[in-house]
């Protein structure tokens, strides 16, 4: 057998074994997370939704504003839990859809006798201002003082109560 | 003007049973091992062994048999272990058929023992009893935890299999073999199991009493006196085990076992402490007086003394190969760790993939083992029981130890100790026991990745009080 042949095979098996090392590590990666996380894009005109990286290179505020409001002058950045037993609880907003309530798969679980399953959920509409809905919780929710009825703006600061739990949108 | 919002969802990932996975890398691990054989041919022989279609279907059967009852009776299994072991074991096959090829140790084989066997068909007969285990443990153990139920039963088992050796003839110095008829069987690989579960059984009710009661001294908790009865009745153990059998491997294996599986049940550090203040303590005593395990330390820091060349020969031989392998071997079949003779394809066996493997392949070698251990870890940590946790715990504890201890003593780094590589030396028992450890860790992960029960639906919405104005 050739030397070259030799040193060929030598060199393929150590790729070849290095190569199952890596693989199974690849394995391993995809077991390490626990959670996915999807993103999702919802179509709101009949135009098609441009891929993320138009949107970045146009950078045009059309685009920017596509981004769900994360980069609106002023917007708020955190939603933080100030009062109940969640207090100091905070959650980073990044245009994703906030739900409150006792139930195990809500993004923030109320511990809370006075709170529904499914009692009230946080969003960004499509300018990027977030929104309360309360989601026909049997004790409602509250912006403020008074009781809401209907999907309504969050102005900054406003304390938001379910139950006796208070939060607030901060920047 | 398109608009889009971005909604991003967390959510658990449904527990995929990766039985698919496991098959594909199954699949791999069976492919590299073939052409291992064909190199090893190529380059002794000069031709396509002739064995090759009968060698890769053997363990390729092995492979599948292992992988067809695993989807059937483990299906939320993890998908690396049986692949991982797989592997090893095929290479493992392949390096001792390599080293049966060799004129040098057939020459060495026919001057003192008059014939020569070659040792890979037997190997391949221990891998496919090893699989047959695997597969019983499969089927008979339907739930680790009713190992928890024989705690004690398997202390007495387990120090019954470490006493045997004793009243067995040494062989090569260390009294660690049991000769039943013309079966030569190392009790201490089984008991190395069967102690895990001990440990874990035993840890599982201790631990609290362990942990919490003791007082702080210096920074370090110090368990009470009474507390402190089994970790001593474990080291004098072990430390006999040194004295009787004159086997530092097995005693290193158990005490730094029970180490490890004591720490991870109290997260208390002082056990470490301990544990390595003890160790030196016992193995510094018993190497100033027992004549063997002295001899072994000479070995150790002079492997390549004159005076002793005769005997440290094979440790000489072997620091030789890893240096002659440089970065990327000599390639398989073409290096010289033949020259080690005696034991240079079970105890060594790592000398010949430094030498024809080189830098390379060893750590690869040495990462799939770690690899092993990771998931057991793994398994460990995801497993909902605590006897669940401390077994895989123990179980992936003792395979690392064994393969640091190997690699260690081989590589010079520590004294040589009597001990098998897993799954690649040469030796029945080592294959099968590894083998049964490797099902005990399939079951365990079995168990904690099953996805679990749905909750039972809770009464929220009723229980939600109305505030009453």
């Amino acid at each position: 057998m050739s030397e070259l042949t030799l040193t060929v095979m030598r060199l393929g098996f150590l790729a070849v074994l290095w190569l199952f090392v890596i693989v199974a590590v690849q394995v391993i990666r995809s077991d390490l997370f626990g959670t996915r996380v999807t993103q999702r894009g919802s179509r709101r005109n009949a135009d098609a939704r441009p891929p993320q990286g138009a949107a970045r290179q146009t950078a045009a505020p059309p685009a920017q504003r596509s981004q769900g409001g994360r980069q609106r002058r002023g917007a708020p950045t955190k939603l933080v839990v100030s009062e109940g037993i969640l207090t100091g609880t905070t959650v980073a907003l990044q245009g994703q859809t906030i739900t409150l309530g006792r139930a195990h798969d809500s993004t923030i679980v109320l511990d809370d006798d006075y709170a529904s399953s499914r009692h009230a959920r946080i969003y960004p509409d499509r300018d990027g201002q977030w929104i309360v809905e309360d989601l026909g919780s049997t004790n409602g929710t509250y912006l403020d003082r008074t009781r809401l009825t209907t999907p309504t703006p969050i102005p900054p600061g406003a304390p938001i109560r379910i139950g006796k739990t208070v939060i607030e949108l901060r920047k | 003007m398109s608009v889009v919002t971005n909604t991003t969802t967390i959510g658990a990932i449904e527990a995929p049973s990766r039985r698919n996975t496991e098959l594909a890398m199954l699949a791999f691990a069976v492919i590299i091992p073939v052409l291992a054989y064909l190199n090893v041919g190529l380059a002794i022989n000069d031709e396509v062994p002739s064995g090759m279609i009968g060698y890769g279907l053997g363990i390729g059967l092995l492979a599948g048999v292992g992988h067809l009852v695993v989807r059937k009776f483990a299906p939320y299994a993890d998908p690396l272990l049986l692949p991982l072991a797989t592997l090893l074991n095929g290479l493992g096959l392949v390096l001792i058929w390599r080293l049966d090829q060799s004129p040098r140790l057939i020459d060495r084989a026919n001057r003192i023992f008059g014939s020569f066997t070659p040792d890979a068909p037997k190997q391949l007969l221990y891998s496919a009893i090893g699989i047959a285990l695997f597969v019983a443990v499969l089927l008979l153990l339907k739930d680790h935890r009713i190992l928890q139920r024989y705690t004690y039963i398997s202390m007495a088992v387990a120090l019954v299999l470490l006493i045997m050796p004793v009243f067995f003839p040494a062989v090569n110095g260390a009294k660690i073999w049991v000769s039943i008829g013309p079966f030569n069987v190392q009790p201490g690989e089984f008991a190395k199991i069967i102690i895990a579960i001990f440990f874990s059984g035993y840890l599982m009710v201790k631990r609290d009493a362990l942990a919490l009661a003791s007082r702080r001294v210096m920074g370090l908790y110090l368990p009470r006196g009474r507390d402190l009865g089994p970790i001593l009745a474990v080291w004098a153990m072990s430390i006999l085990i040194l004295v009787f059998e004159t086997d530092l491997g097995t005693s290193l294996l158990f005490f730094g076992l029970f180490v490890i599986m004591l720490y991870v049940a109290t997260e208390r550090t002082s056990w470490i402490v301990f544990g390595l203040v003890m160790s030196a303590a016992g193995a510094v005593g018993v190497a100033t007086f027992e004549p063997h395990v002295q001899q072994r330390v000479d070995f150790w820091l002079n492997p390549f003394a004159q005076s002793t060349w005769e005997q440290s020969d094979q440790i000489g031989q072997a620091l030789m190969s890893f240096g002659a392998g440089g970065t990327l071997g000599t390639g398989l079949g073409q290096g010289n760790s033949d020259l080690i003779g005696f034991a240079a394809n079970s105890d060594f066996i790592l000398s010949t993939v430094g030498e024809e493997f080189g830098l390379a392949g060893t750590m690869a070698f040495l990462l799939i083992y770690g690899l092993i251990v990771e998931r057991g870890v793994r398994t460990a940590l995801a497993a909902r029981d605590p006897f669940g946790k401390l077994l895989a715990i123990g179980l992936s504890g003792a395979f690392a130890i064994q393969v640091f201890v190997v690699a260690g003593g081989v590589m010079g780094l520590i004294p040589l100790t009597g001990m098998t590589m897993p799954f690649v030396a040469a030796g029945g028992s080592s294959v099968i026991a590894n083998w049964a450890l490797i099902g005990i860790l399939i079951r365990i992960s079995d168990t904690a990745r099953r996805p679990a029960p749905a909750p039972a639906p809770s009464p929220d919405a009723e229980m939600t009080q109305v505030v009453r104005p």
